[in-house]
């Protein structure tokens, strides 16, 4: 380094990463909590239950409600991995309509509201199907997976859809001068090669869908988010109640959330193609 | 106006699709409001969050450690929690804990109203994404370029606002794209605490008149539009502020 040019020198971004938290951060919570003590605490003389005591109270039953939430997140990804990834290929296929469809399909989903296409899934999917002499119910919960599948089916389509995109065409062309079918050359070469590619952006993808999960309570599923408003009415629906009952409730998803947040960054920079 | 009235009345009655919003003058009313609301809602939260970013990604740049890890904090936290909770801890947790006044009849007035905490949760919201937005764009702008400036006796203010920020806004405008048709998207999520943008008026009027399906349509449609008009101002702002032999 030493004696050449720095002003020539290729240029490259210092890294510094995406923000985490720190030791410092703990303190600075430690701090914020010690100045709203008195104030949750205050009210611990009268009669009511002071909040914090309100939200032990309910840890168990906010919890399931909790889980229910990931229980939708882990369905609706499935449902909705499965189906992206055959979208994704149809956007790659050969057949032309095939392309265009999944390509408006693709589009079509990933640009409307979630909110929205969880209305339209709600709304439009009926509440029982007859095949032959069944009848299979479908509750508001499953509705809501599908709901939700919808969108996850957009996002994994274009992962996919940008992943193949990314390997080099040399390999296509090794792949057909080696005589692979076209079919062959995607499953055997091209595609393990984009797992890799797919992960991350697919874990920001569940990271996501978790966090819209509780937008089932706004049609009315039962999940934290209903139980966090129920749970305050069944204390009496005491205003300084609101800030701690969604504050653990956004405890519960930062706690879940930011772990993947952080192995999504990590493994992006282990991936990284320079 | 009335051709297109006449056609759809015409069209419920011929085939039973029934586009109230388009004949009826009470329901093409409400529906207008709601889309002025959700543009209002999304114009000024889109200028609010890229000021949060704007201002955030500079103070991730500061030397003061407190401030840089306040800065970190705020997009962590904001960035992995669901938006509809956040929109309902800060209306219903925050805003009942802020003082209020009593009108004529003894009802509650709250200091903030129902659209005014869905603007401030969602620029927060997606403020948090335009702080590591900005950041990844900041650090595209090279070393050289900041101690030039420096050299010119530029502040630090200054280089930030004059230098390295028009750089770095070029370098993220498509994933500041990205995320502020995400923003346009949440917009929805003020439908919870009864904001009555887009989805609100659109649930109001397919409760009354039974047509889901088309108003569902209709309301699709609406999105898809106002998400095509986003994207379509966002690529002339980016090529207006192309530099020429700069990215493809």
């Amino acid at each position: 380094m030493r004696g050449a040019l720095p002003v020539l020198l290729p240029f490259r971004a210092p890294e510094r990463g995406p923000p985490t938290l720190t030791r410092a951060h703990l303190v600075m919570l430690a701090v914020a909590l010690a100045a709203l003590a008195p104030a949750a605490l205050a009210q611990a003389s009268g009669a009511p239950l002071s909040p914090l005591a309100v939200v032990w109270k309910w840890t168990p039953l906010l919890l399931a409600g909790f889980g229910f939430n990931l229980l939708i997140s882990f369905a609706a990804m499935a449902i909705g991995t499965a189906a992206g990834f055959g979208l994704g290929l149809a956007q790659l296929g050969s057949s032309r309509v095939l392309r265009g469809l999944a390509w408006a399909l693709t589009q079509f989903f990933r640009n409307s509201p979630w909110l929205v296409l969880l209305f339209f899934a709600m709304f439009l999917i009926p509440f029982q199907v007859r095949i032959g002499g069944v009848t299979i119910p479908l509750p508001d919960w499953l509705k809501a997976i599908i709901g939700f599948a919808l969108p996850v089916m957009a996002n994994v389509s274009e992962i996919v859809r940008g992943a193949v995109r990314s390997v080099p065409t040399p390999q296509w062309e090794s792949a057909d001068s080696l005589a692979f079918t076209p079919r062959q050359t995607m499953w055997m070469i091209i595609l393990p090669q984009c797992i890799k590619r797919m992960i991350p952006p697919w874990m920001n993808v569940y990271s996501l869908i978790t966090m819209a999960t509780v937008q089932a309570s706004v049609v009315g599923v039962t999940e934290m988010l209903t139980l966090t408003g129920q749970v305050h009415a069944a204390e009496g629906g005491r205003p300084e109640l609101f800030a701690p009952l969604y504050g653990f409730a956004l405890l519960c998803f930062f706690v879940y959330c930011y772990p993947i947040d952080l192995m999504t960054a990590r493994l992006e920079r282990r991936f990284q193609v320079r | 106006m009335n051709a297109v009235a006449e056609f759809f009345r015409n069209l419920y009655e011929a085939t039973g699709l029934n586009f109230t919003v388009f004949y009826d003058p009470y329901d093409r009313d409400r529906y207008l409001r709601g889309v002025w609301t959700t543009i209002y809602l999304s114009v000024v939260s889109i200028g609010l969050s890229i000021v949060i970013g704007g201002v955030g990604a500079w103070l991730q740049g500061s030397p003061v450690a407190l401030l840089r890890r306040l800065v970190n904090g705020f997009v962590v936290v904001f960035r992995n929690t669901p938006p509809l909770v956040q929109i309902f801890f800060f209306y219903f947790g925050l805003g009942t804990l802020l003082p209020a006044s009593f009108d004529a009849s003894g009802l509650r007035q709250p200091l903030l109203n129902n659209v005014q905490w869905a603007i401030i949760s969602l620029s927060l919201f997606a403020g948090a994404f335009n702080v590591e937005i900005f950041r990844s764009g900041i650090e595209a702008v090279p070393r050289t370029t900041v101690e030039a400036a420096e050299a010119l006796g530029y502040t630090r203010l200054g280089a930030y606002l004059f230098i390295v920020l028009p750089l770095a806004l070029r370098v993220c405008l498509p994933s500041l794209n990205n995320n502020l048709v995400n923003l346009l998207k949440t917009t929805t999520l003020a439908y919870a605490i009864a904001v009555p943008e887009t989805l609100y008026a659109m649930k109001q009027i397919w409760s009354e008149s039974q047509n889901v399906p088309e108003m569902m349509s209709v309301l699709l449609a609406t999105y898809i539009a106002l998400v095509g008009l986003l994207v379509w101002i966002m690529h002339r702002w980016e090529r207006a502020l192309a530099i020429p032999g700069y990215g493809r």
